[in-house]
């Protein structure tokens, strides 16, 4: 009953805006493009010491100029984007793996394993994730499967608190106590009855935490506590980066703007998409 | 439930919580590593050097003991040595937590009100052009790395206009001048991403609160927009908007453990990522205790506070 008079609710006044939509979709495929291409091409080898200056300023066939090795930094960056994004996709996949099914288990079965689960996830959601991060680095060394492994578990437990939530709403409803009565098993209730209806905002949620899990990963290699060389993410590119920016700023600032695109433009995306629904 | 009830049962999570984080800390620095001796000095120390150090650290007793040792040493001050540095961490530490202490509390100071009044602008004006740029402009700045907008502060002020140092020294003792340009790209930094993030919320709260009915009666009544948000809406806004910004100010550890990397800021951040590169572990144990503790209070105090400003929750008590 929205009267000429008042002001509309709260960001459903217009429709959602395409030109965000477009171009933040835009921007992803060409980053999503730009792993696939790391497999077959580089400009150059992104491990080769290709001039004797460290932190050469840009010059043509050495578009972004030299690191602190002497190494292309445009290799590299298209090189960095298969470790940074592969990295994040799989610590977000298992996260909502773990996180998703066990949401749905505690809201479908409630009593003992709804409060057991829950006061775990309470507890992993009151760390800082940095600071878990860096202990976990500490105590079992920076590898690539434990700082997957690692972000996966923290970021489950947000991940179960919104599968909880949004399951404990539908198991109210009529037709999961019709399949309850039918004598359907805890798997058919979940996987068959209640999981189609999550999976909307379950998905938005894997976009934002996929834009979460690299801003993390990225942090912690910043920091020099994530993947360690050969290996190179964009994290770990932009600090060492860092002593040559006098010369040769875009060995730091290249690597740094793509991951501030990748989620800026995911949080547009989701943003702009959801806007959208409502309306 | 009374609210001194509710601050009672607050108060028992807060210590329960409390207790889980210093065994999960105790967990991850000390058992699962293994052998932290070993670990600590490297593979190729002798055996009776690490043998000697897992003397002196009591790693031959069983680890519930140490445990509960450690925290007893903790609730005394007596936060354990470094195995690097062989000084007692409490004297390590007391020095960095205040430069640390003093980065968040400017950062906070300067934060939330330039972001309240950004999202309370944004709300008056929802869907203008004003609201439409700036909404786009803080949620890119909110998902902007940290490390990004640090290095851009060091390319612009400390190499291009060359006003400020691109290394933070700080030093006990320093004026408030010397300790002001210190501090300024740091917590400049900060500020940026920070407000940014109580901004959006602060937006989403104020605008959800204008479509309410009663707001809209006020509107039909002929109440101008600045009344109508400082008088209703805000003072209903008070409860979340004080969460959002508990819950941003203990974001802030994020951006903190960056940006003191960046500009080598002396604070406890950097002496935890130095603990870890030298696995030191009684160091990376007591930091980490500090900050998860600062964490947990601090969302705990904005809990009681977002309760004391419901006045439905104060009237209950009667």
């Amino acid at each position: 009953m929205t009267t000429p008079l008042t002001r509309a609710p709260a960001g459903r006044s217009r429709p959602g805006r395409p030109i965000t939509f477009l171009i933040s979709a835009g921007i992803l495929s060409a980053m999503l493009a730009m792993v696939v291409v790391s497999f077959f091409w580089t400009p150059h080898d992104p491990t080769d010491f290709l001039t004797d200056d460290a932190f050469a300023p840009p010059a043509p066939g050495l578009w972004l100029g030299s690191d602190s090795l002497g190494r292309d930094v445009l290799s590299r960056l298209i090189d960095g984007a298969r470790v940074t994004l592969t990295m994040a996709f799989a610590a977000t996949a298992l996260a909502h793996l773990i996180g998703a099914s066990l949401g749905l288990i505690a809201a479908a079965r409630g009593g003992a394993v709804d409060m057991v689960l829950s006061r775990i996830a309470d507890v992993v959601l009151s760390l800082p994730k940095i600071i878990v991060g860096l202990v976990v680095v500490a105590a079992l060394g920076p590898s690539i499967w434990v700082i997957v492994g690692m972000a996966a578990a923290v970021y489950s437990a947000g991940v179960f608190r919104i599968a909880r939530a949004l399951g404990a709403d539908l198991a109210k409803l009529d037709f999961v106590e019709v399949a309850q009565s039918r004598g359907e098993g805890l798997g058919w209730i979940i996987f068959g009855e209640m999981l189609p209806h999550v999976l909307r905002p379950l998905a938005a949620d894997f976009a934002i935490r996929t834009s979460f899990a690299i801003l993390f990963m990225s942090s912690l290699s910043f920091v020099g506590l994530g993947v360690q060389p050969p290996l190179a993410d964009w994290g770990g590119m932009a600090h060492d980066g860092l002593e040559g920016l006098s010369t040769n700023p875009f060995a730091a600032l290249a690597p740094a703007i793509a991951v501030a695109l990748v989620s800026v433009c995911l949080n547009l995306l989701v943003d702009s998409t959801e806007r959208r629904m409502k309306w | 439930m009374s609210l001194t009830g509710f601050i009672l049962r607050r108060m028992m999570a807060l210590v329960l919580l409390l207790l889980a984080v210093s065994v999960l800390v105790f967990l991850g620095c000390e058992v699962l590593p293994g052998d932290v001796a070993q670990v600590a000095l490297g593979q190729f120390a002798t055996p009776e050097n690490v043998a000697a150090l897992r003397t002196q650290m009591g790693l031959d007793e069983p680890a519930a003991l140490r445990y509960l040792a450690w925290l007893a040493g903790v609730l005394q001050g007596d936060w354990g040595t470094s195995i690097v540095s062989r000084l007692p961490v409490a004297t390590m530490m007391s020095e960095r937590l205040a430069n640390t202490a003093m980065l968040a509390g400017v950062t906070t100071l300067i934060a939330v009100p330039l972001a309240l009044a950004l999202g309370i602008r944004m709300a008056i004006s929802a869907g203008g052009p004003v609201d439409r740029v700036l909404t786009v402009v803080v949620l890119a700045l909110s998902a902007t790395p940290e490390f990004l907008v640090a290095t851009l502060a060091v390319l612009f002020f400390a190499l291009h206009l060359q006003w400020l140092p691109t290394i933070s020294y700080l030093s006990p003792g320093s004026g408030w001048e010397s300790t002001a340009r210190a501090l300024a790209l740091p917590a400049g930094t900060l500020v940026l991403v920070v407000s940014a993030q109580i901004a959006r919320m602060t937006r989403s709260i104020i605008t959800n609160i204008l479509s309410y009915p009663y707001i809209e009666m006020a509107m039909l009544k002929g109440v101008p927009v600045h009344l109508i948000v400082a008088r209703h809406a805000l003072l209903n806004a008070i409860g979340p908007i004080v969460n959002v910004v508990a819950l941003n100010v203990a974001y802030l550890v994020s951006g903190i453990v960056v940006v003191e990397t960046v500009f080598a800021y002396p604070g406890l951040a950097r002496l935890m990522i130095d603990a870890v590169q030298s696995r030191d572990f009684p160091v990376v144990q007591a930091c980490a205790l500090i900050f998860c503790a600062s964490y947990v209070v601090l969302t705990l105090l904005a809990d009681i506070i977002a309760r004391l400003c419901d006045p439905r929750a104060v009237a209950t008590e009667g």
